[in-house]
């Protein structure tokens, strides 16, 4: 046990040293989610009727429930150049703890996550985003984010795994989360949807964890979102995070 | 039993099995066989090395050497067959082992957005060092392999040769017992694999057991003291390289006559010098020497007394495919690719 958590700080620390090294990468935690931001607020948001009067306030916990569940797009792409470059045989090879791979990939995702949200936050602010919310709430919210993306983060490593490429990786990953993110409540209210996409983003998780971040930091009414954000992302984080171990150990035994 | 020293080892792990029934042998495989789907990768393969020698794996892309590799570093179960390595079984000792030993490869598997330094220093850590220390064996490391003046310059920067060298050196970070190195000089250029050799000859005679695949005749000839040629799943021939060169023939000598009608003439001057009956092919002319001193020189001379123009003539040393065509009666080409098997 202590062998995974210092091996795990090892990869952690390996993935977030090579950040400022690689400008394209910094770049797709800074300015494309400020470019999201104001795009939507400015080019969209004129047409969109939101509840609660202001769309920026209703656009922003949306676009970072968003941009936090692409945030896990960097392990897909990292782990699966590591396999083809023979980064995982030299690990495999190593009397490290087997599962420190992925949970340093993922935990370094948390801090890239939480630089995002920082930029995200301040983009909003300066945009006019004001919370209805006291710090505990403001604070839980940041929580849930965290905890969405980390989920995420384990869906990406296997997807990494599995695709046989990163080019892959990036349009399945772009596949599977783009419907996912704009089929929800995260744009647009998801009364005005036709009703088959309607049942859909009703059920969809983003819808949940949105609406949460809503009841959160806007005043929407919380009904039980907070709890079922909770439990969505317990939920997709067990059911991932041994997925994607026993894909790590079968892929490097391939 | 022969006092050999083995080289310390960094971490303090006990020894069971070793020199137990295995003799002095660093490595003992015995009817290993692997399959990927219907692929028969390895269909029964048997090795063993020595400790502090080396064990060439000889062959084509797709014969199984990296299949080998890859079981005996733990990174594949076997389906078949018992494999020890410094006494410790790959399959149920597959922990400890990874204590013990170094895999570096054709990849170059190093981080390319870390600095050289940082690469040591996180392998050094994985095998649960501190940072301190594992940054100094990094240090040493590069020092070692000449990289010093590179080691805070991010990997991607570079060369090949550079790579390759950080690579073993990543290999080498927990001074294990037995070295495996998976095509270490394939795409370098003659410099660095020169240079390779020479360091891998270095880690030989501190006592280092290396297991090294190839694809090359010469690599193997300089650096292994024993080769086990590799086809198609299987160790198709045993050997030191001389004992493998004698099977194949000597050097080629290949004569381009000036007038294909003096083939005739031509073999006759050379049938004397010539292992067996030369091979005429329009107005090429093969033969297989036995000594490389003085070939080309009585050559051309009894061409000359014999009256044969000579357009071309050259001296080569068997290559992988002569060794193959003599084993197996096939080119080494029409193996399957182990990428296709994988």
């Amino acid at each position: 046990m202590r062998r995974l958590v210092s091996d795990t700080l090892v990869i952690a620390e390996r993935n977030l040293v090579r950040l400022p090294r690689a400008p394209d990468l910094l770049l797709a935690f800074t300015v494309q989610p400020v470019m999201f931001v104001l795009l939507f607020a400015y080019v969209f948001g004129g047409a969109i009727r939101a509840p609660g009067g202001s769309y920026i306030d209703y656009l922003i916990p949306g676009i970072m429930v968003q941009n936090i569940a692409f945030g896990g797009f960097v392990t897909a792409l990292g782990l699966n150049e590591d396999v083809h470059k023979g980064l995982i045989d030299r690990f495999r090879s190593l009397p490290m703890a087997r599962p420190a791979v992925l949970a340093g990939r993922t935990l370094a995702d948390v801090v890239t996550n939480t630089l995002s949200i920082i930029v995200l936050l301040t983009t909003g602010l300066i945009i006019g985003f004001t919370f209805h919310a006291s710090l505990l709430e403001i604070l839980a919210g940041v929580g849930i984010l965290l905890l969405f993306g980390y989920a995420f983060s384990w869906v990406f490593a296997l997807l990494g795994l599995l695709v046989s490429s990163p080019e892959a990786a990036n349009s399945v990953g772009f596949i599977a989360v783009f419907p996912l993110t704009f089929i929800s409540s995260a744009f647009v209210p998801v009364a005005t949807m036709p009703p088959v996409l309607r049942a859909f983003a009703k059920v969809n998780p983003f819808t949940i964890v949105v609406d949460a971040m809503r009841a959160l930091w806007i005043g929407f009414p919380a009904h039980n979102y907070p709890w079922e954000a909770v439990l969505w992302s317990l939920a997709i984080l067990v059911i991932f995070a041994p997925l994607a171990v026993w894909k790590y150990r079968r892929t490097a035994g391939q | 039993m022969a006092s050999r020293s083995s080289p310390p080892s960094t971490l303090p792990v006990t020894r069971p099995g070793a020199g137990s029934g295995d003799g002095d042998a660093a490595i003992v495989v015995t009817g290993l066989e692997k399959s990927f789907g219907d692929v028969r990768a390895l269909a029964g393969v048997d090795l063993s090395a020595q400790r502090g020698t080396v064990l060439g794996l000889l062959g084509p892309n797709g014969a199984g050497k990296t299949t080998v590799v890859r079981v005996l570093t733990t990174l594949l179960k076997p389906d078949a067959g018992t494999i020890r390595v410094v006494g410790l079984d790959a399959v149920h000792d597959a922990a400890a082992l990874r204590h013990r030993i170094g895999l570096a490869g054709q990849y170059a598997a190093v981080d390319e957005n870390l600095t050289g330094l940082e690469n040591l220093t996180m392998v050094g850590r994985l095998y649960g060092e501190r940072r301190p220390r594992a940054k100094q064996r990094g240090q040493e490391l590069l020092e070692r392999f000449d990289l010093t003046e590179a080691a805070s310059r991010a990997v991607k920067t570079y060369s090949g040769g550079m790579r390759r060298r950080l690579d073993l050196a990543a290999a080498l970070v927990a001074k294990p017992e037995v070295l495996f190195l998976d095509e270490p000089t394939t795409g370098l250029d003659p410099r660095s694999r020169l240079a390779l050799w020479e360091t891998i000859e270095e880690l030989v005679a501190d006592g280092t057991t290396v297991l090294l695949t190839t694809q090359y005749l010469d690599e193997a000839d300089r650096l292994a003291d024993t080769i086990a040629v590799i086809d198609h799943g299987l160790v198709i021939a045993e050997g030191t390289p001389d004992h493998l060169k004698d099977r194949v023939g000597g050097e080629r000598l290949e004569v381009r006559l000036d007038d294909e009608r003096d083939a005739d003439k031509a073999v006759a001057a050379l049938e004397s010098i010539s292992d067996d009956r030369p091979a005429v092919e329009g107005a090429l002319v093969k033969l297989s020497v036995r000594r490389r001193a003085g070939a080309i020189v009585e050559a051309v001379r009894r061409l000359d007394e014999a009256g044969v123009g000579v357009d071309d003539l050259v001296l080569r040393r068997p290559t992988l495919d002569d060794v193959f065509l003599s084993l197996t009666g096939h080119a080494a080409e029409d193996a399957i690719s182990e990428e296709e098997a994988a």
